[in-house]
C-alpha cells in the first residue's frame, strides 16, 4: 500500500530560483538562507521518496483570470517549467505520477472535495523553486511529482480548515491506493510577506514562529485561523500559508518536528521551512 | 468555521488594512482585462511588440484610459487601485527587466536602496499598521 511518510514545507520565493540558476548561493546574501536547506538535501538522499504531492499555487502562469480552480491536481504524465516572463528556469521536466494523481482525484470527489483535474498544464517557480531547493540541481527530479494548486490569489481562498481536511482527505486516498509507494506531502509558499501597497515589506517573524510551532505535535489550532490573520499579522501574500495546511492535514492527528529553518529575508520574504514525520 | 460565513461582513474587514488593496470578486471584475493583458506578455513574441510600440499594443485591449496611463507610468499603486493584481502585473516588470524587490519598493514611497535596507533589518514590523481602527 502507499503511505504518507513525511511533509516538507517550504517558501518559494523566485528570487531563490533565479539565485539558484545564476549559481549566487555563496553570496553572503544568500549563504544563510539556503545554509537552512542542506539537512533536508542529505536527508531525502536517504528517504527517496517515490512521489512527492506538492501544494502550491500558480503565480499568473498556467491559469490566467478565465479559469480559477480552487483545488487543481495535475493528472499529467509531465508538467514543464513554464515562462514566467524572463524565459523558463533551466530546470528538469516534471515527471507526475497519473495514476495516484486520477486514483486521488477520484478519492476526494468521492470525498465530496470537487477537485479540478489537470491534464495539460505549464509549472511555475511556486513548483521548481521548492524542488531546487530540496533536490538541488540533478539532471532529472529524483521523484514523480503530483502538483496540486491552490487559488490564494482571488478572494476567498479556501479557509484553513478546508485546506486541512483536504490533506486529511489525501491522507484516506493515498492509504487506499494499492502500489506500494513511498509519499511525501510538501505545503509551500510564505511565510510573512506582502508585496504590494505601502505596507509592502512586512515581515512577522514573532507569529511566523508560533505557526511553525503550532504545526507540530497534536493541536490543531492552525486549521482556525481566519482570513483575516493572515492578512494583517503576515501581509497579503502571507495568506500561501494556508497551503502548508494541506500538508499538516495530510499528516494524521500527531506529528513530530524533523528540521526546521527561518530567516529573513529573500528578495521581501520571510524564509520558513520545516520537515515533518507523522507520529503514530 | 475559520472566519465569517457572511460575504459582507468578510469583505468589509479587508477595507480595515492599511496599504493594502485585497484582491476581492470586486477588483478582479474591474481589472480583468488589465490583469489579461499583463498575462499575454508571457509570450516572447508580444513582448516585443510591447515594447515596440507600448501605447499601440495597450490600444488593444479594452482597457480604460486610467488603466492604460497607470501601465504607461508604471504607477502599481494605482493599477492596484484600477483592479491589477500584483502577480499578474509582475508580467509587466519582469519585461521591463525589474524585480519583485525593485517593483515592490516602488509602491512604498521609499528609494530601492531603504526598501532593501529595511528588509535586510527584518522587514516593516507590523506594529501600527495592523488595522486602520487601531491607528486612529
Amino acid at each position: 500500500m502507499a503511505r504518507i511518510t513525511a511533509g516538507v514545507a517550504t517558501s518559494h520565493i523566485p528570487a531563490v530560483g533565479a539565485a539558484i540558476d545564476l549559481g549566487k548561493t555563496g553570496e553572503d546574501y544568500w549563504k544563510p538562507v539556503f545554509a537552512g536547506y542542506e539537512w533536508t538535501k542529505a536527508w531525502e538522499r536517504e528517504q527517496k521518496p517515490d512521489v512527492v504531492i506538492l501544494v502550491y499555487n500558480d503565480h499568473a502562469s498556467a491559469f490566467d483570470m478565465k479559469v480559477i480552480p480552487t483545488f487543481a491536481i495535475g493528472c499529467a504524465e509531465e508538467f514543464k517549467p513554464a515562462d514566467e516572463g524572463w524565459g523558463p528556469r533551466p530546470v528538469p521536466v516534471v515527471r507526475g505520477h497519473p495514476d495516484l494523481a486520477w486514483h486521488i482525484a477520484q478519492s476526494c470527489i468521492l470525498d465530496e472535495f470537487d477537485m479540478t483535474i489537470i491534464n495539460e498544464m505549464d509549472v511555475d517557480h511556486g513548483l521548481t523553486v521548492p524542488l531546487s531547493l530540496v533536490f538541488g540541481q540533478p539532471e532529472q527530479w529524483p521523484a514523480r511529482i503530483i502538483p496540486l494548486a491552490v487559488n490564494v490569489v482571488t478572494y476567498p481562498p479556501p479557509t484553513g480548515n478546508r485546506c486541512w481536511a483536504l490533506g486529511e482527505a489525501i491522507r484516506r486516498a493515498v492509504e487506499s491506493f494499492d502500489e506500494d509507494l513511498n509519499v511525501q506531502v510538501w505545503g509551500t509558499g510564505g511565510m510573512s510577506h506582502q508585496l504590494q501597497g505601502p505596507r509592502a515589506g512586512l515581515i512577522n517573524a514573532e507569529w511566523d514562529n508560533c505557526f511553525l510551532d503550532r504545526l507540530e505535535g497534536d493541536t490543531d489550532e492552525l486549521r482556525h485561523i481566519p482570513h483575516i490573520e493572515y492578512l494583517r499579522e503576515t501581509g497579503s501574500e502571507g495568506i500561501e500559508m494556508v497551503m502548508w495546511l494541506i500538508m499538516r492535514g495530510a499528516l494524521g492527528p500527531r506529528t513530530h518536528t524533523l528540521h526546521r529553518h527561518y530567516h529573513v529575508p529573500a528578495s521581501n520574504t520571510a524564509v520558513g521551512h520545516i520537515v515533518l514525520e507523522p507520529v503514530e | 468555521m475559520t472566519g465569517p460565513k457572511d460575504v459582507k461582513s468578510y469583505l468589509e474587514d479587508f477595507e480595515d488594512i492599511p496599504g493594502t488593496r485585497v484582491f476581492t470578486a470586486k477588483r478582479a471584475r474591474q481589472g480583468y482585462h488589465l490583469n489579461q493583458f499583463a498575462m499575454s506578455l508571457m509570450k516572447a513574441d508580444n513582448r516585443e511588440r510591447w515594447k515596440a510600440d507600448e501605447r499601440a499594443y495597450l490600444d488593444e485591449w479594452p482597457l480604460t484610459e486610467e488603466q492604460k496611463q497607470a501601465v504607461l507610468d508604471r504607477d502599481y499603486n494605482r493599477m492596484l487601485d484600477l483592479g491589477g493584481n500584483i502577480y499578474f502585473l509582475s508580467k509587466v516588470f519582469s519585461t521591463d527587466g525589474k524585480s519583485f524587490l525593485q517593483a515592490v519598493s516602488t509602491m512604498t514611497g521609499m528609494s530601492v536602496e531603504d526598501y532593501q535596507a529595511m528588509m535586510l533589518q527584518g522587514g516593516r514590523s507590523p506594529d501600527g499598521v495592523r488595522s486602520k481602527k487601531e491607528q486612529g
